[in-house]
Order: C-alpha cells, then structure tokens, then sequence
C-alpha cells in the first residue's frame, strides 16, 4: 500500500479524533442487529423442526391426525 | 382485510414470500447508507467527525417510537377485535424494540461523552426514553409471566396502551423542556433543516432499519406460530 493511502486510511479510521466513539457505536449497532436476527432465525429453525419431528412421529403411528394437525 | 391475514395458514404463506425481499432491501438499504454516512457524507461544522454517530443513534430511536407505536396498535387490535395475529405481532415487536432502545440509548451516551461532556444527563428526553427501555422490559416480563398465554397477553396489552402515553412525550421533549438534547431538524414543520448530504444517509438508514424490523417481525411470528401450533398438537396428544 502506498503511503497517501494509508495515510487517508489512518485518517478515516482516527475519525477526525472521535474514532473512540463513533467505532463502538457502529460496533454496538451491528453486534445487537445482527445476534437479534441470528437469535430470532434460530429459533424458527427450532420450532420447524419440532413441527417436523411431532408429524413424523404421528405419521409412523398411522397418520391418522395429519389433517387435524394442519388446521 | 383483517380477516385475510387473521389465517394463520394464509399468513404463514404470505409472509414466506415476503421475508426474501425484506432481508434484500435491508442489506442494499444499509449498504447504501453506510457508505453515504460514513465515506461521502461531509464532517459537522460544530459537531466534526462524530456527527456520523447519528446514522445509527437517530433511526434506532425513530425505530424505539415506531416499535412501541406498533405494539400499542396490535395491542389495541387484540383487546378489541381479538385477532389471532395480533397478540402474536405485539409479543413478537417487543424484544426488536427493546433492541432499538438500548441502542439508542449506547449511542446517544457516545455521542454525548464527546459533545455534552457527559455520558448521561437526567433531562427529559434521555429520561424518558430510559422508561420507554423499561416499559419493553415490563411488557416482555407480563405478557410471560401467567401459564396461560392468553391472561398474559391481555395484562401485557393493557400495560403497552397505559405505556403509550410517554410516546409523544419522548417526541415533543425537547420542545416542552429545556434539554442538553437537541431539537428535531427531520421531522418538523416546516420540513427538514438538515442538508441533503446528510439527510440522504439518514433516511437510507432509517429504511434500512425499517425493513429489518418488519424481516425479523415476521420471522419472529412464524416461529411462534409454530410453536402455538406444536403446543396446540401436544394438547391432542395428552387428552387425545
């Protein structure tokens, strides 16, 4: 890297000296968003498979329910 | 119209298709204004640098207001027309609230440690903001606290509409009080004093936040679908 770049990269990262406060608060922005996201998606993954297991455990017994169980 | 999407069937349908396109506009949104806010957006000529704090502090509390705005009328829904969807939307809103909240309220401290001097002022827009963060925190504690789902729900619905009232409160503080906070300059009469390199940034960030409200929204309501579903099958197989 040449030396006018790093020296406008340095620059950006310094954020004119607010660096120590404008970084964390994007960090804290992402770190929340994305673990509410990955939280939430995990849980849906959770209960789909719940749902499958419960169903094909009723399908082995006969699948007498299986239309009840889609109302 | 609220009969069509009272089927969770049709709903869960519905919201499949929806999902891609919220999680696409999310990142293209946040993507675009990132970049604006922190490559071409210029610095503040008071504020300097850390004016750019204020592409996430201010969405995140527009999205606190519009979050608890939203809970209060799925709230209200649910007390009055007993829509199957709408308890679920209000219990499903809270935690990405509480979310927004809390992240307004991080941000605001990092911009005040170098603007105000301080990390945290007792005024009246920071203060009721903190009660806004705890009127999520009471909701989320009453709609779970009862072993039936439906008691807590109607106690969680009627602490959301009481709670409501500090809504326009936190909006015109800074009008109605002397605040170290400063006035609104977006939504005003009179429109916006903002420039529109600035404002540019704010309101991609702003739709960027939106749209990732209504993603995990619905992500949140399929799964407690399923799970009103799962217990619903649990029940047939106890007393079947």
């Amino acid at each position: 890297m040449d030396r006018g770049v790093s020296e406008s990269v340095s620059a950006f990262l310094d954020m004119g000296g607010y660096a120590a406060f404008v970084w964390p608060s994007y960090a804290i922005t992402a770190l929340v968003l994305v673990g509410m996201l990955v939280a939430s998606l995990r849980w849906l993954r959770s209960t789909e498979a719940a749902l499958a297991a419960l169903k094909a455990e009723r399908g082995a017994k006969g699948g007498a329910g299986e239309a009840a169980g889609e109302a | 119209m609220i009969q069509r999407f009272a089927n969770p069937n049709r709903f869960m349908r519905l919201s499949a298709a929806v999902v891609p396109w919220m999680a696409g506009a999310t990142v293209i949104l946040g993507a675009a204004g990132l970049y604006l806010g922190l490559f071409q957006a210029p610095a503040d000529y008071q504020q300097g640098e850390s004016v750019r704090i204020m592409y996430v502090h201010v969405p995140a509390a527009w999205m606190a207001l519009f979050c608890y705005t939203s809970m209060a009328a799925a709230s209200a829904t649910a007390l009055i027309w007993k829509h199957p969807l709408a308890d679920l939307a209000a219990r499903s809103t809270a935690p990405i609230g509480i979310c927004f909240t809390f992240l307004a309220l991080i941000t605001g401290s990092l911009w005040g440690k170098p603007m105000w001097g301080t990390w945290w002022v007792w005024d009246a827009r920071l203060t009721s903001v903190l009660v806004l963060f705890f009127l999520y925190l009471g909701y989320m504690a009453l709609v779970n606290a009862f072993d039936d789902p439906a008691r807590g729900a109607k106690a969680a619905a009627v602490l959301a509409l009481v709670g409501f009232v500090n809504v326009p409160i936190i909006k015109f503080s800074v009008d109605w009080w002397n605040s170290l906070h400063q006035p609104a300059s977006v939504l005003k009469l009179g429109g916006p004093s903002i420039h529109p390199s600035m404002l540019a940034p704010l309101l991609l960030m702003a739709l960027a936040f939106t749209t990732y409200y209504f993603w995990v929204l619905l992500v949140r309501l399929r799964a407690e679908i399923l799970s009103t579903k799962i217990r619903a099958v649990r029940l047939r197989q106890v007393h079947g």
